[in-house]
């Protein structure tokens, strides 16, 4: 009895312990890659063919999804809002809910399950095959050649998708609300412009999004780096990358909504 | 892929992102007619603001054409100073009323202007002298009950 205590609370330790060692492991890995981005500024094509494969390959999946979205965001607030008699206040939902919470949330959630997982599974795969040790071999800095610009591609190419998912939501909320319903066209525009704030909304949004692409990606490039060198070790790192990410945007999400949008 | 087309496609994704972007500034939060242009200054006070937020509209005949910049209390006079931005193409004769009003039954207030027929107009940081507070609703149902209860005395 005693002894499978023992155990328990061993085993116990040792996870949190371990935890504890990923995270510092982890927040030094981002301190050497922001050290070392040297390189994927001056060499700027590594970075454009990290973007390319980031950020120009997870356009179609963000549009639709951007497009689904709006447009049952338009359906649901209609339902809603005609009920209060209040369905031309439809423009002020779609965009407000769009800009603030779902563009950003939304757009870094598809992200790190696309464009996440696929850095982690490459940089794992380049880790199990040895070329990360090549490269040291031949005096290469893995970090700064294959970590920094993968890194830089993910925050350069966040805001971009999380602005296109916003503006095709509210595309889809327009063809849905004034297209389809028939919701007042002026009213639909001219109330969403009233309502909502360059600065308070759309920049505040883009903040959130800057921050979700740095998580994500510091995440992904972590993953991978740190995955055991086997074919089970990055089918593993892959899985944490689009678990731990997620939970990280959301919690994230919620510190930076209560410091932007209180009282507001 | 070679790097020309690399370049292409990034170029593609980075114009419509910021495309984008510029969509949301200007369409969605309407950028283009909100910060720009030269504003100046004018103050009310009031009795009671309501609910009266910073940024809420001033408009007058229905037209926005201002915000409230700042909301303070007087501490000697215990009345509320509202500061508003007008663009500066708006003219008010010195003798407008402010008022506070609710735009529909349960919207968001704002300040209404209701021009005069003086000549001479408001310079910039001027206080317009007659407001009208605004309406609250638990001293107008108050006040609602007040009279059916003094109607029912009369009549005993």
């Amino acid at each position: 009895m005693l002894e499978q205590t023992a155990t328990l609370l061993r085993g116990l330790g040792r996870r949190v312990t371990g935890r504890i060692w990923r995270l510092g492991f982890a927040s030094r890995f981002l301190l050497a890659t922001l050290l070392y981005s040297g390189t994927s500024f001056r060499r700027f094509f590594l970075t454009i063919r990290e973007i390319y494969f980031t950020g120009v390959l997870s356009l179609i999946i963000i549009l639709v999804s951007g497009l689904f979205v709006g447009m049952v965001l338009g359906l649901q607030g209609y339902d809603t809002l005609q009920r209060y008699g209040s369905s031309e206040a439809l423009g002020i939902l779609v965009a407000l809910s769009l800009v603030r919470e779902l563009g950003p949330v939304v757009a870094a959630l598809l992200f790190a399950s696309r464009a996440g997982s696929a850095i982690t599974a490459e940089i794992g795969l380049m880790k199990a095959t040895e070329q990360l040790s090549a490269m040291e071999m031949m005096a290469v800095n893995p970090i700064a050649r294959v970590v920094a610009p993968r890194f830089w591609a993910g925050v350069i190419s966040m805001p971009l998708l999380a602005a296109l998912f916003s503006a095709m939501g509210i595309f889809g909320g327009y063809l849905v609300g004034v297209v389809l319903i028939g919701v007042d066209e002026g009213s639909f525009w001219s109330q969403m412009q009233a309502s909502v704030d360059f600065r308070e909304d759309i920049v505040n949004g883009v903040i959130k999004s800057v921050v979700f692409g740095i998580l994500v990606t510091w995440i992904a490039v972590f993953e991978g780096y740190d995955s055991e060198p086997t074919a089970e070790g990055v089918s593993g790192a892959t899985t944490r990358t689009v678990v731990t990410s997620s939970l990280a945007i959301l919690a994230a999400d919620f510190v930076l909504t209560a410091f932007m949008f209180r009282g507001v | 892929m070679n790097r020309m087309t690399l370049d292409l496609w990034v170029g593609v994704f980075v114009a419509i992102g910021l495309g984008a972007l510029l969509f949301l500034g200007l369409k969605v939060g309407n950028l283009a007619t909100t910060s720009t242009g030269e504003t100046y200054v004018l103050k009310a006070n009031f009795d009671n603001i309501g609910g009266l937020k910073v940024r809420a509209p001033v408009k007058s005949a229905g037209v926005v054409v201002g915000r409230v910049g700042d909301i303070r209390l007087d501490a000697e006079r215990y009345e509320a100073v509202v500061t508003m931005n007008i663009g500066s193409q708006y003219k008010f004769p010195r003798d407008t009323f402010a008022k506070i009003r609710t735009s529909g039954l349960l919207g968001e207030q704002y300040i209404g202007l209701a021009v005069g027929g003086d000549i001479e107009v408001f310079k910039p940081g001027d206080a317009i002298k007659k407001t009208e507070s605004a309406m609250v609703l638990e001293d107008l149902v108050g006040q609602f009950l007040f009279d059916k209860a003094a109607e029912g005395n009369d009549k005993k």
